[in-house]
């Protein structure tokens, strides 16, 4: 703000001339109730007028070389790190995390912290502006406006390539320098998932095919969303035809038109974060948009996963360093382990989502040949998906998050959020 | 000298909540008012630009959550009254020798988390889980029926969560009647109900209204029990500032709507205080 400095009114609030000379009359006021509320009224307000505006953090999302050497110089590996991930990215009994600490000596604290990206992000962002520890050394965030917001402001340690060979050497070319983060620079990618319907065979008689069902009458009360506000715009922009990539603020309008028809017609059970699949097996939702993975591996044969033949929507999750990680060469040293096929086709095998490390196909493969019973049928099943292995046709039906700049992103937001709030 | 100390004593005694007061309410305060007025992002920053619209926009857009925030609050504060004074009525009454063990019994859920007691309504409540399952599937009730994601659920879950702050005041009250005043009452041939209504009710009056404040506040802006039990339809305005600020970082909208709500919650607090005649409840807690 501007300060009004030459405002005799302002002066006078914070002249601090009568203190010095210790005016009697001062010291009179002092010693009333009155006076001494007065002066706390007045000094809360000096505080206040001081510190008018927040400054911007925005603009850091490029470093250079000498950036990355500056943030790397003299850090060494400690031998353990603290992991912020999301729920059903990792085995139950935690195999692969045991294997690495086996390998490499390094111990994982291991955290299922993430149930949204954007409620991740709020909790994070103020230890993190303050240049304070949040507590972990690696987090998985999903590529979108989260992300591109970590980086804008500084947030992310930069990647030292040097030490991430296996990535170089094994991820898929679609998952090397994407646009939301050219040159993998403060990212690369955990897993890739598909954004489609689930819906619970015990309660939906018919088969489901199309976003449009999703808005259908018929299931009054029994339909799930998610509250994320780019996966929400998107399925609405997918019923109208819209193909988010390319939407335009006038497409986003009309989108949350239908949404709020919707929402109003109370088709909505409820938006979720990632608490769908409980009410989605307990039948207390029918159908609901849903992540490939958390279906695939869910215990209920019941419960049955597409992809909606408007589209859907292919998102990446990414692995990065907060810049006030405590360990970051640790970290960095598992990331890059991640990338090994061989590991990679044992997580793979249990959370079923894509991976960005294709080799791991031919593991997985061999796995399969080597197992007997429900487990062979399991991991034949795994190694053809195309929910696992999508292949290049697949990938070119599926849509990705439109990259927002900072000005679309506050339009857009401002278009999608209230829905979920019932405005 | 030791006029000097003598004079300076109330405020040295003022001194450590004052400034606690100062440091962590009233200067966040005053920050927070003006943030509410500013406008920008996490990316550019924010500048304090006397944006009034901050509040007309924050209650265009969800002027109704704030309606509907008051309205659960006066039905879960009434439903907390109703359940809690027979209780804290009892207890004191006729609780004998065993009342602290009664108290205890009443406050033995509030020693588990409040979110995790939350949750496990979610359990019990769900659409096919042990309690309506059973009477789904002996036709008691239709197949569509749901109480979770429904403003049912959510006062309830409100009533259920804040009832220990409606009990406790009132007990306090009712304990504190002095036994002779009721017998006197008696000798002067009133009822049991005119007993009731003329001495007991009367005297436990600023129990209910300390226990009014204590509950309806708190619940008004509560967004634990609407984000857990309701559905799209029972947002409140505590989880529209919660999105705001957290999610969103909105900051000055979230501050916006934070101001409006307090200045409703002060104005419904005051008037309350009006109707029930200050004076009076002050008198009567002074005895």
């Amino acid at each position: 703000m501007t300060r009004p400095d030459n405002d005799p009114a302002f002066v006078r609030g914070i002249d601090p001339a009568p203190v010095r000379s210790i005016d009697p009359a001062f010291v009179r006021g002092m010693t009333t109730r009155r006076g001494a509320l007065r002066l706390l009224g007045a000094s809360a307000a000096a505080f206040a007028l001081s510190a008018c505006g927040i400054p911007g953090q925005g603009g850091r999302g490029k470093v250079n070389q000498a950036q990355i050497d500056a943030f790397w110089k003299g850090k060494g590996g400690k031998g353990s790190i603290n992991w912020a991930n999301w729920p059903g990215y990792m085995e139950d009994d935690r195999a692969t995390i045991k294997a690495f600490t086996k390998e490499t000596g390094i111990q994982v604290a291991y955290k299922e912290v993430i149930q949204e990206a954007a409620e991740w992000f709020g909790k994070i962002q103020a230890p993190l502006a303050a240049n304070q520890s949040i507590g972990f050394d690696l987090m998985v965030v999903t590529s979108g406006i989260q992300t591109t917001k970590l980086i804008e402001l500084g947030y992310l340690a930069p990647l030292d390539h040097t030490r991430l060979t296996r990535f170089a050497k094994h991820a898929g070319r679609k998952f090397q320098n994407p646009p939301y983060d050219p040159g993998n620079a403060f990212t690369i990618p955990y897993v890739s998932g598909v954004t489609g319907i689930a819906y619970n065979t015990k309660y939906v008689k018919e088969e489901i095919t199309s976003v449009a069902q999703l808005f259908d009458p018929k299931y009054r009360g029994r339909v799930g969303m998610m509250s994320d506000s780019q996966e929400l715009g998107n399925f609405a922009m997918f019923a109208l035809g819209i193909d988010p990539e390319k939407s335009t603020p006038k497409d986003w309008e009309n989108a949350a038109r239908k949404l709020r028809d919707q929402r109003d017609q109370k088709i909505v059970r409820k938006y979720y974060e990632q608490n769908y699949i409980d009410a989605v097996t307990k039948g207390d939702v029918w159908l609901t948009m849903a992540w490939s993975g958390d279906v695939y591996s869910l215990a209920s044969d019941d419960v049955k996963f597409v992809v909606p033949r408007e589209g859907g929507t292919i998102w990446t999750d990414l692995m990065m360093i907060p810049k006030t990680a405590a360990n970051p060469v640790d970290a960095l040293t598992l990331m890059d382990w991640l990338y090994d096929p061989r590991r990679n086709a044992t997580l793979t095998e249990y959370i079923n989502f894509v991976t960005p490390v294709p080799e791991a196909k031919k593991f997985i493969a061999a796995d399969a040949a080597a197992a007997k019973g429900d487990d062979k049928a399991d991991l034949e099943r795994l190694s053809s998906s195309p929910l696992v292995f999508p292949s290049d046709a697949d990938l070119a039906k599926l849509r990705t998050y439109r990259v927002l700049t900072q000005q679309e992103e506050t339009q857009y937001q401002k278009i999608f959020l209230p829905i979920v709030q019932g405005s | 000298m030791r006029r000097l100390r003598g004079a300076l004593t109330p405020y040295l005694l003022m001194l450590p909540a004052g400034l606690w007061l100062l440091v962590f309410f009233a200067i966040p305060l005053v920050y927070m008012a003006s943030v509410s007025l500013m406008t920008g992002n996490l990316i550019d920053g924010w500048k304090l630009t006397w944006h009034w619209q901050n509040y007309t926009e924050g209650l265009d857009v969800y002027g109704d959550k704030l309606l509907r925030s008051l309205w659960y609050g006066l039905i879960a504060t009434v439903a907390c009254i109703v359940l809690a004074y027979p209780a804290a009525y009892w207890i004191a009454f006729k609780g004998g020798r065993h009342k602290s063990t009664w108290l205890f019994l009443l406050l033995l859920p509030f020693f588990v988390s409040f979110v995790l007691r939350t949750i496990s309504w979610k359990l019990v409540l769900t659409d096919n889980g042990p309690i309506l399952g059973p009477l789904k599937s002996w036709g008691l009730l239709p197949d569509g029926f749901h109480v979770l994601d429904s403003g049912f659920a959510v006062i309830s879950g409100l009533t259920y969560n804040f009832l220990p702050f409606m009990v406790l005041p009132i007990y306090v009250a009712l304990e504190r009647i002095d036994y002779r005043t009721i017998e006197a009452a008696y000798d002067l041939y009133a009822g049991r109900v005119e007993v009731f209504r003329r001495v007991v009710l009367p005297l436990s009056l600023p129990g209910v209204f300390a226990g009014v404040i204590m509950t309806f506040v708190p619940v008004t802006s509560d967004y634990v029990n609407a984000q857990v039990l309701g559905g799209p339809g029972n947002t409140m305005i505590g989880n529209v500032i919660q999105a705001e600020y957290f999610t969103n970082s909105n900051y000055h909208t979230a501050s916006a709507l934070s101001f409006t709500l307090m200045a409703l919650l002060l104005i419904g607090i005051f008037a309350y205080a009006r109707a029930l005649g200050t004076k009076d409840v002050l008198e009567a807690a002074g005895r």
